[in-house]
């Protein structure tokens, strides 16, 4: 009779982050997967759901002196300082190789100014092959005696609007774990326009080494990342998931198919995996198999199914 | 020159002197592509504690697959190495970076400590390549005779003039293996170092007044060894930041500031 039911087939993995559909939820974290071209001999770049680059500013930065991470328990700290090569040398040395991935394409861009932001946005929005700009608001206004952008519901409020502005592509803007309330800044984002938000972007710490009584970072404070921050970036995720409507990507310490699932149960829509791809540069490629097992093994046809599907209560 | 991420095996373990170990694996695919100079970054666990791969150099290859990584032990990630067994298989990423130039005409290797190990690979090439002849000249350094002896093993064999010193005199000359570089100096087309990076500045310095060239493997903290996190910044002499995982880790001397540290 009904005999289509029992050979489970191939689940859809597919997924929207409003207007920019994804063929699995499985992307790269922006700082943790280079410009692409540095996995390309150790991950089919085809495969992934996309790939966030590193964060691109207006002018070239040299980033912090070393040493610039640090390993902690389960996890690292690094203070790179926003290394990067700038949006002319962007545009020219690395989109012709990110063209070629197979793959989304979105660019992290940074600023010190709302003025910065809203250039950056109009200079990639001609450049082609770019599928959506991730906005990183965990930078210091420099115009505001350096508070974070992402601290401050106005400031974030005031970027996502400046960018909204400058471009058709989608914006996901990146929120910073460093506030006293992620959703009043989850809020603000949303309200101002972003199309999808992605949470969470490091944790601010530290480290020491007692024998010399220095700082283990030369820029003293650094972000930690990795697997030990994973718990509160699912808290982080749930909370927003719960309070805005637009799409989620969940990040924060994503290592195995388990840890993506149970921020997709959380309310994310799509995952990035950051860290993981230092220690295991295999990690994406697994993981995106993982869920496909896991809704297999769940009976499930599709990843849409289980977003949000936290189950509360008895 | 791709990189491979590969399951290797461990195929013995040896305790060379009381923190140095040096491990045979069968890891063909690495084997097959590895040049003297270049490293992997290996899991020395299996759990997310410690987290990170370790960069290790290699310290040579066989035509059959065999590769071998000398480890000296000096914190939690070298010590879970030090504890591996044959039989078990151990995840390597490799070979990664930019390692040592070969050019024909009188070198000098200089090694100091456990920046010995991928000396040998180096000494093997260019004898076996006839780039370097009996005028190569091998000096190496470490604290005792018991750390030294089996680092400097293996030289002699290749045909290489060997000369050593400790820091305790217990075998070879009692000092710095700097002070016997100055006498070698003229005659030499090129020296290549690896070892502590006080005794790297001193090298550079020495062959920058001679005019001889220069190449030094450098040692920086590493997330990714594949240029992607740019944790292992290493400020050059043209005032920017080179990659030593990338760009490295074997670089001209006179790329690199030297001044500070
Ligand atoms: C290109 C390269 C080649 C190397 N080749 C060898 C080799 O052939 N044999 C060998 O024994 N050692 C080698 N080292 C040094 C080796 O990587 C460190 O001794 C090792 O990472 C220490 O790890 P640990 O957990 O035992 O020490 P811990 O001090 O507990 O490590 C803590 C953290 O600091 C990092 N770290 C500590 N010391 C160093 C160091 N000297 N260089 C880089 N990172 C460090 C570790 O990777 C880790 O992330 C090499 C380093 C580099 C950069
Ligand atoms: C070395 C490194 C560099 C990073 N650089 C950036 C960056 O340029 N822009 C950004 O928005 N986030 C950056 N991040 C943050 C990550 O994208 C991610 O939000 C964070 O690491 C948490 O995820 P994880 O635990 O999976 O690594 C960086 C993280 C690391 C470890
Ligand atoms: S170790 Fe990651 S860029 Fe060099």
């Amino acid at each position: 009779m009904d005999n289509a039911m029992t050979i489970p087939s191939q689940p859809d993995l597919r997924v929207a982050l409003g207007p920019l559909a994804l063929a699995n939820p499985v992307m790269t974290a922006s700082g943790t997967f280079g410009y692409a071209a540095e996995f390309a001999n150790l991950v089919r770049l085809n495969r992934l759901g996309g790939v966030v680059v590193k964060g691109i500013s207006l002018e070239p930065r040299a980033g912090n002196p070393p040493p610039r991470i640090f390993e902690t328990a389960a996890g690292m700290l690094n203070a790179i300082g926003l290394e990067n090569v700038g949006v002319k040398r962007f545009i020219s040395d690395k989109m012709p190789h990110l063209r070629t991935c197979g793959c989304r394409i979105v660019v992290n861009i940074l600023g010190d100014s709302i003025d910065d932001y809203a250039a950056l946005a109009g200079h990639l929005s001609a450049v082609a092959g770019i599928d959506a700009l991730e906005v990183n608001i965990s930078c210091p206004n420099v115009k505001k005696g350096g508070v974070a952008f992402g601290t401050a519901p106005e400031m974030a409020a005031a970027v996502t609007r400046a960018v909204k502005q400058e471009t058709d592509l989608p914006v996901i803007v990146k929120l910073s774990p460093n506030v006293t309330d992620i959703v009043v800044m989850a809020r603000a984002v949303a309200e101002s326009g972003a199309d999808a938000l992605s949470l969470i972007n490091t944790l601010i710490g530290m480290g020491i080494d007692a024998r010399t009584r220095r700082p283990r970072l030369a820029n003293v404070i650094g972000g930690l990342s990795g697997p030990a921050i994973k718990p509160v970036a699912l808290r982080m995720v749930w909370q927003v998931a719960s309070a805005v409507s637009i799409p989620i990507i969940g990040i924060g310490g994503i290592g195995t198919a388990e840890d993506a699932i149970e921020f997709l149960l959380a309310g994310a829509t799509a995952v990035q995996v950051g860290t993981a791809n230092f220690y295991n540069p295999g990690a994406t490629e697994q993981i995106i198999d993982g869920i496909a097992d896991y809704l297999r093994q769940q009976g499930e046809s599709s990843v849409q199914a289980i977003i949000g599907g936290l189950r509360l209560g008895a | 020159m791709p990189e491979h991420q590969e399951k290797s095996i461990v195929l013995s373990i040896e305790r060379l002197s009381p923190s140095v170990y040096r491990l045979t694996l069968h890891a063909p695919l690495i084997a097959g592509e590895a040049r003297p100079g270049q490293f992997a970054m290996v899991a020395c666990g299996s759990t997310l504690d410690p987290l990170l791969r370790r960069p290790i150099s290699i310290h040579q290859c066989s035509g059959d697959g065999r590769l071998q990584l000398v480890v000296k032990v000096v914190g939690r990630g070298t010590q879970l190495l030090s504890e591996i067994r044959a039989g078990q298989t151990l995840d390597l990423l490799g070979p990664l970076g930019r390692g040592f130039r070969l050019s024909p005409g009188p070198v000098a290797l200089i090694g100091g400590g456990i920046g010995i190990a991928p000396l040998l690979f180096l000494a093997q090439s260019l004898m076996q390549t006839g780039q370097a002849d009996a005028s190569c000249r091998v000096l190496l350094g470490a604290q005792s005779g018991e750390d030294l002896a089996p680092l400097a093993a293996g030289f002699e064999t290749l045909g290489c003039h060997v000369e050593l010193a400790t820091d305790d005199g217990s075998l070879g000359r009692h000092g710095l293996i700097t002070d016997l570089l100055p006498a070698h100096l003229p005659n030499l087309g090129k020296v290549y170092v690896c070892g502590p990076h006080p005794m790297m500045a001193a090298v550079a310095a020495l062959c920058a007044s001679a005019q001889v060239d220069c190449e030094v493997s450098l040692e920086a903290h590493m997330a990714c060894g594949l240029g992607a996190c740019l944790g292992c910044a290493a400020p050059g002499a043209d005032g920017r930041y080179k990659h030593v995982c990338k760009h490295g880790p074997v670089f001209k001397a006179e790329e690199m500031a030297w001044t500070t540290r």
